[in-house]
């Protein structure tokens, strides 16, 4: 298990060394020019062509990307040419808020859509189970910004619940903390619940058909002990898979989200990174949103073990 | 029968109705039978006769809204079972009737350690304390002869083997000293010899603890080792019953008789001499190795196949028997070349294939057609028949229009409709199946014919046809046939020689008369004592 853990982790260099390769040249692929946003509008060209000098991007390809990989070796993800504050500093600054908001979601999500799924299975093909299936589906189709600016409307505005935007620390005042971040948690959670719904839905609905299920029935187990005690445990290995997959889902909506609620967490930065072209704060972000995501399927691998005495490394 | 004694269990005309646009309107019809105290009563017939859903009807395990009992009644010592409520039969299940299924690996829980589940019955049905609960499960281990109890208990299914796995579910079934039995097609599932040793294991429950058995198979060996009496049972209705003796040896029903007169004989018939005829396969030393590398640790090796010397001549059929494990499909698969074997020569007509590349086994690939051993799954469902039978013949050059003649010949060849080839396999019947992928492998005119249990997942009159037609097509065609089986009966029947496999290699090897005749390695006597009725003549009464 240990020699598992320790192999995957020096994998994980290679696939950062792939992901970094390819973050660069998509950047420098894609139009635009931090240069040419920095001098402004009334520059002149000599006056970009010397900012791109002094920023190092009338380098050759190559040679730039060898600088980064450099310096990324040194555990540096070097300096934002807008704000000439170390990348690594720009996001701990920011990273408080959106851990915080990805954490929320994930557990409100897990803790709401898996009962919910459970319910479903349990009462397959009854109202109840086609009423949670039809809010899977809605919450699969509406747009996380959609259904934003209908909760600040009608929790925040009309009812006065919530406040409308903004983020408060939780070790600041904890109080405050879940008034500003119950209705994103929420806004985020939506499509997430929909998913996990569906998928416990599925796998519980699939075990429930095993012949070990016979078994526990001809044992004369009740059946609510048949689906918590044989049934649960059994499908749990794709309700994991999907939560690991769909973290990845979460980092896309966390960045819609932050904006919606004017959080001020990574997902703001990178958005305004991206419309300054400041590469180097859009490579640092991609890459540590890379290494969670690797992290996270580990960590999904790790609890496989846990659930299922089949698997081992 | 003696009437004084009462029955365990009564059951008395009883019918379950199958859900609305089935093939049939009921899943049993006025079935009545009874099983006394201290008999084992077995329940045969083949699939789609109803014996599971009487089985699951006795239990209240029928899946509801789908299967419902509408007459009848179900007496547990005279107690109508189909009056209670779930709760009431909640309490039966498990404490004065238990169950045990076809297939341990997944009648088990694969999450739940095997002392969890033995225990999990004492803790539904009795207030034991921890330690009395410990203690009677380790009494129930031992008494089917699970080694070290104390220490398997901690063990998962899936570390145990299929034998151990069936002990368990005994283990657990007899927990609680219940008085009925039902044991459905325990064996079936289980190599041989294993299912030598369960069959016996509860024999001796049956005889130790006077518990009363319903035992439902389809296999008339076991019946022959195992039952006092015997129910027939075909399309939903009981069509014979009585003393097991009776029965086997002087039939009734003409259902019965057919199905008794399919049972293959264990002695083999006189066979035409094949030795002069040219060998078409010839495998030298063929091994397979399976080799499990890591950097951190000296490479684990797995001998599936190990020195495998073999022939086979034309027009004649060798078969290869063994149990799961034994590696048997692992050299049927070598052959055709669907894995690489790892050292060796096969030699058809005397050109080795062992080797070649890719690209110059494609053109060898005619000459070896394998069939396999389930017929829903070797057909893909979404083809027509007639696609799968005209691919093969069409990569190698030929017309389709010559193609679909040959095709259509070949339906009729096995015995199925032309018109059919533009049906889709759902459309056919298990044993039809098989029959489109015999006409699938001879479509391609191929030299030798390989069935990997191809007739093991049939109902026994229809293994009887399959085997038919096989024998039919290697005379015709002359082929050379190298026949794959668990089933001793079978092998018995179509092979002219026969070679035994243990471990990977082969232990004896010979004429089929002489192999069943006088067995010589120890292995093969295990085996051949191993087979269930082996001691019994299963007549014939087709012309009778």
């Amino acid at each position: 298990m240990l020699a598992f853990i320790a192999k995957r982790m020096v994998a994980i260099i290679p696939v950062m060394g792939v992901v970094a390769l390819f973050v660069f040249l998509m950047l420098r692929l894609s139009p635009g020019d931090p240069a040419s946003i920095i001098a402004g509008d009334y520059a002149s060209p000599a006056d970009i062509e010397r900012i791109r000098e002094q920023l190092g991007l009338n380098a050759p390809i190559p040679v730039q990307f060898g600088k980064w990989l450099w310096t990324l070796a040194h555990g540096d993800l070097g300096i934002s040419i807008f704000t000439n504050l170390p990348v690594s500093k720009l996001i701990a600054q920011r990273i408080e808020p959106t851990l915080m908001l990805a954490s929320t979601t994930l557990v409100f999500a897990v803790l709401v859509a898996v009962p919910l799924g459970i319910i479903a299975a349990w009462k397959a093909g009854t109202w109840i189970d086609r009423a949670i299936m039809i809010f899977a589906v809605a919450g699969f189709s509406i747009p996380v910004f959609v259904l934003g600016y209908i909760l600040i409307f009608q929790f925040s505005l009309e009812l006065r619940w919530f406040p409308v935007q903004g983020y408060t620390s939780p070790f600041v005042d904890f109080w405050k903390f879940l008034r500003h971040i119950t209705l994103p948690t929420v806004t985020l959670s939506v499509i997430y619940i929909a998913l996990i719904t569906r998928i416990t839905r599925a796998s519980v609905i699939e075990v429930m058909e095993e012949d070990y299920i016979r078994t526990a029935r001809a044992k004369g187990q009740s059946e609510r002990i048949v689906l918590m005690r044989h049934a649960l445990k059994n499908a749990a290995v794709p309700i994991i898979t999907v939560i690991g997959l769909g973290v990845a889902l979460l980092i896309g909506g966390v960045v819609i989200t932050e904006s919606v609620y004017n959080i001020p967490g990574l997902g703001r930065l990178v958005v305004d990174a991206i419309l300054k072209r400041d590469y180097p704060i859009i490579q640092g972000l991609i890459l540590v949103f890379s290494l969670v995501y690797v992290m996270v399927n580990l960590l999904v691998d790790i609890i496989y073990t846990l659930v299922d005495p089949r698997i081992r490394y | 029968m003696t009437s004084d004694q009462q029955a365990i269990l009564d059951i008395r005309g009883l019918t379950v109705r199958l859900p609305a646009r089935a093939d049939r309107g009921n899943a049993i019809e006025n079935v009545s039978f009874s099983v006394l105290p201290h008999e084992i009563l077995c329940v045969v017939g083949e699939s789609g006769s109803g014996k599971s859903v009487t089985a699951h009807t006795v239990m209240g395990l029928l899946p509801p809204k789908q299967l419902t009992a509408t007459a009848g009644q179900v007496l547990l010592q005279g107690d109508d079972l189909l009056k209670k409520t779930p709760g009431e039969m909640r309490a039966l299940r498990g404490a004065r009737m238990s169950m045990i299924f076809q297939e341990p690996m997944t009648a088990l829980n694969p999450l739940m350690s095997i002392g969890d589940q033995i225990e999990e019955i004492l803790q539904i049905h009795t207030q034991m304390s921890a330690a009395e609960s410990h203690g009677r499960m380790i009494e129930v281990m031992e008494a089917v002869k699970l080694p070290e109890p104390e220490r398997l208990i901690h063990s998962y299914p899936h570390q145990i083997s299929g034998g151990q796995r069936q002990r368990v579910m005994i283990a657990g079934a007899l927990a609680l000293e219940p008085i009925l039995l039902i044991a459905d097609e325990p064996t079936t599932a289980l190599d041989v010899t294993t299912q030598a040793q369960i069959l016996k294991l509860i024999k001796d429950i049956q005889r130790t603890h006077g518990t009363a058995v319903l035992f439902i198979t389809h296999d008339f060996g076991v019946v022959a080792e195992i039952a006092d009496r015997v129910v027939v049972m075909q399309h939903g209705l009981v069509v014979e019953q009585g003393e097991a003796k009776n029965v086997l040896t002087n039939p009734q029903h003409p259902y019965t008789r057919m199905l008794i007169s399919s049972v293959p004989s264990m002695t083999p018939p006189k066979r035409p001499d094949t030795a002069a005829a040219p060998v078409v396969l010839e495998t030298q030393a063929l091994c397979k190795t399976y080799a499990d590398r890591s950097l951190f640790r000296a490479a684990r090796e797995t001998r599936a196949a190990h020195n495998v010397d073999l022939t086979v001549r034309r027009g004649e059929t060798l078969g290869v028997v063994g149990e799961s494990g034994s590696g048997k499909s692992t050299l049927a698969r070598c052959i055709v070349r669907l894995i690489d074997p790892t050292g060796g020569q096969i030699l058809i007509d005397g050109h080795d294939i062992a080797g070649l590349s890719e690209r110059r086994l494609r053109e060898n690939r005619r000459l070896v057609q394998i069939i396999f051993q389930d017929p829903y799954r070797s057909l893909n469902p979404r083809r027509t028949v007639k696609a799968s039978i005209i691919e093969g013949p069409m990569n190698f050059g030929v017309s389709k229009a010559e193609a679909l003649t040959r095709a259509s010949d070949l339906m009729t060849l096995v015995g199925l409709d032309p018109d059919a080839l533009d049906r889709f396999p759902h459309q056919f019947s298990g044993g039809q199946r098989q029959r489109i992928c015999i006409a699938r492998a001879l479509a391609m005119n191929p030299e030798v014919l390989i069935a990997d249990e191809a007739v093991s997942a049939l109902d026994v009159s229809v293994q009887a046809q399959v085997l038919e037609l096989l024998d039919d097509v290697r005379k015709r065609f002359n082929l050379a046939i190298l026949f794959i089986t668990h089933d001793l009966r079978v092998a018995a029947q179509i092979c002219d020689r026969i070679a035994v496999m243990y471990k990977g290699e082969i232990v004896e090897h010979g004429k089929a008369a002489e192999v069943f005749g006088t067995p010589s390695h120890d292995y093969t006597q295990a085996l051949f004592n191993a087979a269930p009725g082996r001691d019994f003549e299963f007549g014939n009464f087709a012309s009778a």
